[in-house]
């Protein structure tokens, strides 16, 4: 029998891994719920990241590096965007996610071709790799900080959403994109803020995920961003709250499924199951707006 | 229009034994060459790439399981075909594993199949009425679900758990799997152009007018989904005889989004684009561009960029621009026709999209 801070351990790592996947998570909800496109490559943006930060750190110090990293993740998702989004714009759906799955394919190319294909070591960042200790508990400062800012994070953006001129145009973006144009409401540049802020979340989410996790690979992006898109259908696709929710969940029931030696090569397919049995009983999420397929 | 139908026979047939003389003849000489490799290679993916085809260009459901499908027929087929003498060192951490069967290569291909499609009856049932991206994402995520099922210690005297599987029959001729596939897509193309296809073309081209036509949807999506698990689980049994091993680990999402992007390069809705693509793609991948993974001297210049991995980023790229500004690929929805072969030497390069369109009906 295991004892309570072992299970403690568990909650606070699943607590962990599961901002992590909220904060990728909204990047995929926003971008689905204006575009109405699965971002493929949005979890290899999170692992760009990692490579800038890897690439950044060795000739920088960390006070430049960070900052500097956030940027140049925004600018590689704006640049996606352009590149690659805009101008299938009236295309069929099919050909946009088929675009996303391109770029997904190329920016893990790039990143195999650039580094040798090498898992390289995350630099350490010094504040948050200490530990407190907590009564018979030891805790990292990154356990701790993770979800307390993925929180700041989210209630800075739903205030944002809800509260500026832009919020509510990247609301009424998202609810009609034609009559949001006929009102005036400048398209492309709502869609750039859009990449902007699910680039900026994923850039820190990547800091904070390979501060834990030690190293950055090429391929080490695609399945945090299924599973990051798993929790924003969960918590129904365009609903902010609903996919942090759905994030924390997932984080949580991972880090049990896995402490499990016998089930624990299920952690990953346990997200799809969830998955599935969302989209069977209840499609539109956890909070999802009811969508009606017109003809 | 009946001397047109002759000629074409005739045309067809001698195109079939030059090909097949050919291949004998690499077959012969050069059995392990590149070469020969990359027809092996390119023809399994090409059936593959049809099968694909047949659901996301044909059909119009937009599924990513095809690795989950190919890897269900690889491990049927391994499974069912490895020699009895052989069970205790591949199953070695099993004591010998629980299967004590041996059964001919063309049973296990077609149990492969088979397999394959009880499997997407399954998955079928609950995903097949989701719409476009929810379906996509619920078959790549079935795929996954699977590869962990496989994987799994508990499965192990079955699966032989994330071991390898080997020692099973391979290919004695490069023959068996061009044969093999030019049957599966021929057997594709006739299931095209049958009743059935028209019913899946509908489909594709306006869900609901097709189901007021009188067209069950959830029936001929069904039907079109089995068929394409069922030469993706005969593809993946092929891919297993042509790699000689078999492994869980190997086909990821990665595997479909390459079938996929060869679907693309061809023309997403045309078989004949599907066959060019896969050959293009294999034989680029395996063969033509594998110097740009190596440092190059020109001309007593050294190019400083060339080296391992770089084939793949110049691919990728080549990739995203078809996807960006030629999104029809190499042949849109066009077919092979020997009447397009002449009409393109009469007058090369003249426009023809409009007539193709028709001949298509």
């Amino acid at each position: 029998m295991h004892t309570a801070t072992y299970y403690i351990d568990l909650l606070l790592s699943g607590i962990t891994v599961g901002s992590l996947y909220a904060l990728i998570a909204i990047g995929y909800t926003m971008v689905y719920g204006i575009l109405r496109l699965i971002n493929f490559a949005h979890g290899d943006i999170f692992m760009m990241a990692g490579f800038f930060m890897v690439y950044a750190s060795a000739s920088m110090p960390m006070a430049v590096a960070l900052p500097l990293v956030l940027v140049m993740t925004v600018v590689l998702g704006v640049l996606i965007e352009r590149a690659a989004y805009k101008p299938l714009r009236s295309a069929p759906r099919m050909s946009v996610m088929i675009s996303a799955i391109g770029v997904s394919y190329l920016l893990q190319n790039l990143a195999t071709y650039i580094t040798g294909g090498l898992a390289r070591p995350y630099p350490e960042i010094a504040v948050l790799k200490k530990t407190l200790a907590v009564g018979t508990l030891s805790v990292k400062v990154i356990t701790i900080v993770t979800p307390l800012l993925t929180v700041l994070l989210v209630v800075a953006l739903v205030l944002f959403i809800n509260h500026t001129k832009t919020g509510m145009a990247m609301r009424a973006v998202s609810k009609d994109f034609d009559t949001a144009r006929l009102m005036g409401i400048k398209v492309n540049n709502v869609i750039s803020v859009t990449f902007v802020i699910g680039s900026f979340l994923a850039g820190v989410g990547s800091i904070l995920y390979f501060t834990n996790y030690g190293q950055v690979s090429p391929m080490i992006g695609a399945m945090p961003g299924l599973k990051a898109f798993v929790a924003a259908v969960f918590g129904g696709i365009g609903s902010i709250p609903g996919a942090v929710l759905g994030a924390y969940i997932i984080g949580i029931c991972e880090s049990m499924i896995k402490a499990n030696d016998t089930i624990a090569i299920f952690s990953n397919a346990f997200t799809f199951a969830l998955l599935i049995l969302v989209l069977l009983f209840k499609p539109n999420g956890m909070f999802g707006e009811k969508l009606t397929e017109k003809v | 229009m009946m001397g047109n139908k002759k000629r074409d026979l005739i045309l067809s047939l001698i195109f079939a034994a030059v090909i097949t003389a050919v291949l004998v003849f690499i077959d012969k000489r050069l059995h392990y060459s590149m070469l020969a490799s990359v027809i092996q290679k390119a023809s399994i993916y090409a059936l593959l790439a049809v099968s694909l085809n047949l659901l996301n260009g044909f059909t119009g459901l937009f599924s990513l399981g095809q690795a989950g499908f190919m890897m269900l027929g690889a491990y049927t087929y391994a499974i069912l075909t490895i020699p009895l003498d052989q069970h205790a060192s591949v199953y070695q951490y099993f004591n010998g594993g629980v299967v004590n069967v041996c059964l001919p290569a063309f049973v296990g291909v077609t149990a492969a199949g088979i397999v394959a499609v009880i499997f997407a009856w399954l998955v079928g049932k609950p995903c097949l009425k989701l719409k476009s991206d929810y379906l996509a994402i619920a078959t790549l995520g079935f795929a996954e679900i699977l590869r962990a099922l496989i994987q799994w210690e508990v499965l192990g005297p079955v699966t032989n758990a994330s071991n390898i599987l080997m020692k099973f029959p391979k290919f004695d001729s490069i023959l068996t799997p061009v044969i093999v596939c030019a049957f599966c897509i021929f057997l594709i193309v006739l299931l095209i152009n049958s009743s059935y296809g028209r019913a899946f073309k509908a489909i594709r081209e306006d869900e609901v007018a097709a189901e007021a036509m009188g067209i069950n949807l959830a029936k001929t999506k069904m039907q079109a989904f089995l068929t394409s698990a069922f030469f993706a689980g005969v593809g993946g049994a092929l891919l297993a005889m042509f790699q000689a091993s078999v492994q869980a680990r190997s086909f990821t999402s990665a595997m479909t989004y390459e079938i996929l992007l060869i679907v693309v390069i061809g023309g997403i809705g045309s078989v004949t684009g599907s066959i060019i693509g896969s050959f293009l793609y294999i034989a680029s991948s395996e063969w033509w561009l594998r110097f740009l993974d190596d440092s190059q001297t020109y001309l007593g210049v050294n190019i400083p960029f060339m080296r391992g991995g770089f084939r793949m980023v110049v691919f990728s790229v080549v990739i995203m621009l078809i996807v960006l500004f030629y999104r029809q690929g190499i042949m849109g929805t066009r077919e092979f026709s020997w009447q397009g072969i002449i009409d393109f030497f009469k007058k090369p390069f003249a426009k023809r999209e409009r007539k193709a369109v028709k001949d298509n009906g």
